[in-house]
């Protein structure tokens, strides 16, 4: 018990003391300041910027920068497109693994161009090593990159006072990739190997069974298979870029992926390290740390609370699994619990908080299967995804959509009080108030519309693998992922079919891009603004007071979205477990 | 129109150096570098013992009287083939709630079933890592409680004692990592290559 406890604490405290120094040195990076690996990279950088005929002093305003995230992300996606229906025609593939179908492409491209890695097939199975690095590891990388740029964009809106450029994409990508990215990944993957994770370009291995299965028509099986690639070097930007995507189909649970407790500590610290340290850049980087820390413990505070809520209901279990105390499930010489679809090495203590992590960034990897989580369990997993991932959220997009709910807030504390609402010295007005609101709305539009749909057509009814409520929170919980960007997964739910790998992929597509434009338009608007004053009328936005309200405003418009959709799945699949 | 123009040819060349920099150049180096340093672990840490060869980290199905047995598993006999096109196995998860009526039917059938092979242990709850699937399917390891669980059994079905049978598991308990993160955990089959003499 004291131990579990202290699990719990040491990889918060780990997490947090890991990413406030993160947090400084990105901060740096993107203002161009020197840094430990300057002498090494800044060479390559100006190369990158030769190569493309960069401008690097070129500052580009909001619609400019949206055109290049635009551009970039849709040439991307073509590639990406590109690579899944060709495989077979392409290198490294030993497998001998075809073309996927034009659906499936269009899911998994979508998926990955929008930084979500939901995942509607088995890598291991589906897709060759050269789709695998070429393809996704790439969007592990940019798509995240993506999403930090567009911050600072956002960043920049706030420090700069009447102008008009906020940066350039070009650099920021660069800088980002060469700087952040790579080195953290080149990192993980020297650890993840040494634990356990290939690297390899081989075929897949056999091993000897030590006891043969015999099949009902008398087919003997004497091995087993173990599959190989390029995976470390995948699954180390997969986590560090909130992306998620497994290498393998039942992702960071599979041995391969994640063999030990130590490759976890790494994995699992890295998938929320990025988004924890943007918070403490941001405060850097607009000259007041005060309010980056009130970000930050306006997530942090969410974050315990879903993991302490996961915790307790994964450690108690269900009656249905204790069957009268007929089954052990307390903590003596093992984990206990609800161990349903949970590694033996991860137990309950380092399974939920992964849970609670990957959730709450919009990571999506998983070390246990969520479709076998206790009904109010499962529910915070999917919560979380439904607030519109800003509890940390993806790399950038989640502290962009909080920082747009600090807008929505301010504007609330604003009518209360009668005054003109104003953020960092910055006035919103009705343009930034209807930009925030499709930032923060995108979410829940994209997952109601889409899980309604998909509940009105029959066949959905043939991908769900239990009946019931959990049934539907399986068909809320695909659409919640996709809805936040996340990429998890109820994975029982066989979402394989023309229909949901295209309605998926259109939501996905719809909540990345609409609230990232917004968020420009709104960088846009307010770069050109006066800075205001503050006065003794000014609302403070670092203090507890406005802590409580924007955690207030993010739980609000969540509960209001969801409590119907929560009520008919998870809520009920909770009283008919008591029953 | 006139931005899109002047943006255009560079994203494309922009996503070009990208998939060459970050697929290409980064992943041919991490594994070179990984090939370099951590050989057998880069290639699948796959290990061999008495001419045969064997993956510790992928779980196997053990059913027999005189094995340890690991986590449920959910075999999956139809994706893979050999090189000859004989089936191999490999498994998934379960992907059930753990709170409808189906599961706790499907766990009293387990449970029936353990029960009436350890009737050494009339009355001791069963540890729940035994009528559990795993999260991959492909679990390894098994709790310490659900080890010694089985040990009179193993002594009964192997001749050996159950002090001989318990110090084989120790053997192969891993502890938590720094002594606080994970679990510890049995690795089934070392047991069980134990338990066969082939592992010393």
């Amino acid at each position: 018990m004291t131990n579990t406890i202290l699990q719990y604490v040491l990889y918060l405290v780990i997490l947090v003391v890991l990413a406030i120094p993160l947090g400084n040195y990105i901060g740096k990076v993107m203002n161009g300041e020197r840094v430990f690996l300057s002498r090494i990279l800044i060479p390559c950088e100006n190369a990158m910027y030769r190569l493309l005929h960069v401008d690097k002093e070129e500052s580009m305003g909001w619609k400019k920068y949206a055109a290049c995230v635009l551009l970039f992300s849709g040439f991307g996606f073509i590639l990406l497109f590109l690579f899944h229906l060709l495989q077979g025609a392409l290198p490294l593939n030993p497998e001998g693994l075809p073309g996927t179908s034009w659906h499936l492409a269009f899911n998994t491209t979508s998926s990955f161009v929008t930084n979500t890695n939901w995942q509607a097939y088995s890598g291991e199975s589906t897709l060759s090593y050269f789709t695998q690095m070429m393809g996704l590891t790439v969007q592990n990388f940019v798509s995240a990159a993506t999403g930090i740029a567009v911050l600072f964009v956002l960043i920049r809106a706030f420090t700069k006072v009447q102008e008009k450029g906020l940066g350039n994409f070009w650099v920021d990508m660069t800088r980002i990739n060469l700087y952040v990215m790579i080195p953290i990944c080149l990192v993980i993957t020297i650890g993840l190997v040494w634990q356990g994770v290939p690297q390899n370009f081989n075929a897949y291995e056999t091993v000897t069974l030590v006891e043969p299965i015999t099949l009902e028509d008398g087919t003997v099986i004497t091995e087993q298979i173990v599959p190989m690639g390029p995976a470390a070097s995948q699954i180390a930007p997969k986590q560090a870029g909130t992306n998620g995507g497994g290498f393998f189909g039942v992702n960071s649970a599979h041995p391969l992926e994640n063999p030990t407790p130590f490759s976890n500590l790494l994995e699992m610290i890295s998938l929320l390290l990025i988004p924890v340290a943007l918070c403490f850049t941001f405060g850097r980087n607009i000259k007041d740390k005060k309010q980056g820390r009130a970000i930050f413990i306006a997530m942090f505070f969410m974050l315990v609370l879903a993991l302490g809520i996961i915790a307790v209901c994964e450690q108690s279990a269900t009656p249905q699994l204790a069957q009268n105390g007929a089954v052990d499930i307390s903590m003596i010489d093992q984990a206990g619990g609800n161990m349903e679809g949970k590694e033996t090495r991860f137990g309950i203590a380092t399974s939920s908080t992964w849970a609670a992590f990957t959730t709450a960034a919009s990571n999506g990897s998983v070390n246990s299967m969520h479709d076998s989580y206790t009904p109010l369990g499962g529910m915070i997993t999917m919560l979380q995804m439904q607030l519109g991932e800003v509890i940390f959220g993806g790399v950038g997009c989640g502290l962009y959509g909080m920082l747009a709910f600090a807008i929505l807030a301010v504007f609330i504390a604003g009518l209360m009080v009668g005054r003109t609402p104003e953020y960092l010295g910055k006035k919103i007005e009705p343009y930034e108030m209807k930009m925030a609101v499709m930032v923060c709305l995108a979410t829940p539009v994209g997952i109601l519309i889409g899980s309604g749909l998909a509940s009105l057509v029959p066949e959905v009814a043939n991908s769900l693998n239990n009946a019931g409520a959990h049934g539907f929170s399986e068909l809320l919980y695909a659409y919640s992922s996709a809805g936040g960007n996340n990429g998890s997964a109820f994975a029982g739910f066989n979402a394989n079919t023309v229909f949901l790998n295209v309605t998926i992929g259109l939501v996905m597509l719809f909540v990345r891009f609409v609230p990232m434009i917004a968020t420009l338009a709104i960088a846009g608007s307010l770069v050109q603004k006066k800075k205001v004053a503050v006065s003794a009328g000014t609302l403070p936005t670092h203090n507890a007071l406005f802590i409580g309200l924007l955690i207030f405003v993010v739980l609000l418009v969540g509960a209001l979205s969801f409590f119907p959709a929560l009520a008919l799945g998870p809520i009920a699949e909770y009283f008919q477990m008591l029953i | 129109m006139k931005t899109i123009r002047q943006v255009f040819g560079k994203a494309f060349a922009f996503i070009i150096i990208l998939t060459i920099l970050c697929g290409g150049v980064y992943t041919f180096a991490a594994t070179g570098i990984m090939q370099l340093i951590f050989p057998y672990q880069a290639n699948g840490s796959i290990s061999e013992v008495n001419g045969q060869k064997y993956s510790y980290l992928l779980g196997q199905e053990f059913t027999a009287d005189n094995h340890l047995w690991g986590r449920i598993m959910n075999i999956d006999t139809g994706t893979y083939t050999d090189d000859n096109g004989n089936p191999v196995m490999y498994a998934s998860p379960s992907n059930l709630s753990p709170a409808s009526d189906e599961y706790k039917s499907l766990v009293a059938e387990r449970v029936a079933a353990i029960r009436s092979a350890h009737p050494e242990k009339e009355g001791v709850p069963i540890p729940v890592d035994l009528v559990t699937c795993s999260g991959s399917g492909l679990d390894p390891h098994i709790s310490p409680a659900a080890a010694y669980y089985q040990a009179e059994r193993l002594a009964r079905n192997t001749g050996k004692t159950v002090a001989e049978v318990q110090s084989i598991i120790d053997q192969y308990t891993e502890g938590r990592l720094f002594g606080i993160f994970g679990e510890p955990r049995v690795n089934v089959l070392k047991v069980n290559l134990a338990l066969d003499g082939i592992l010393q």
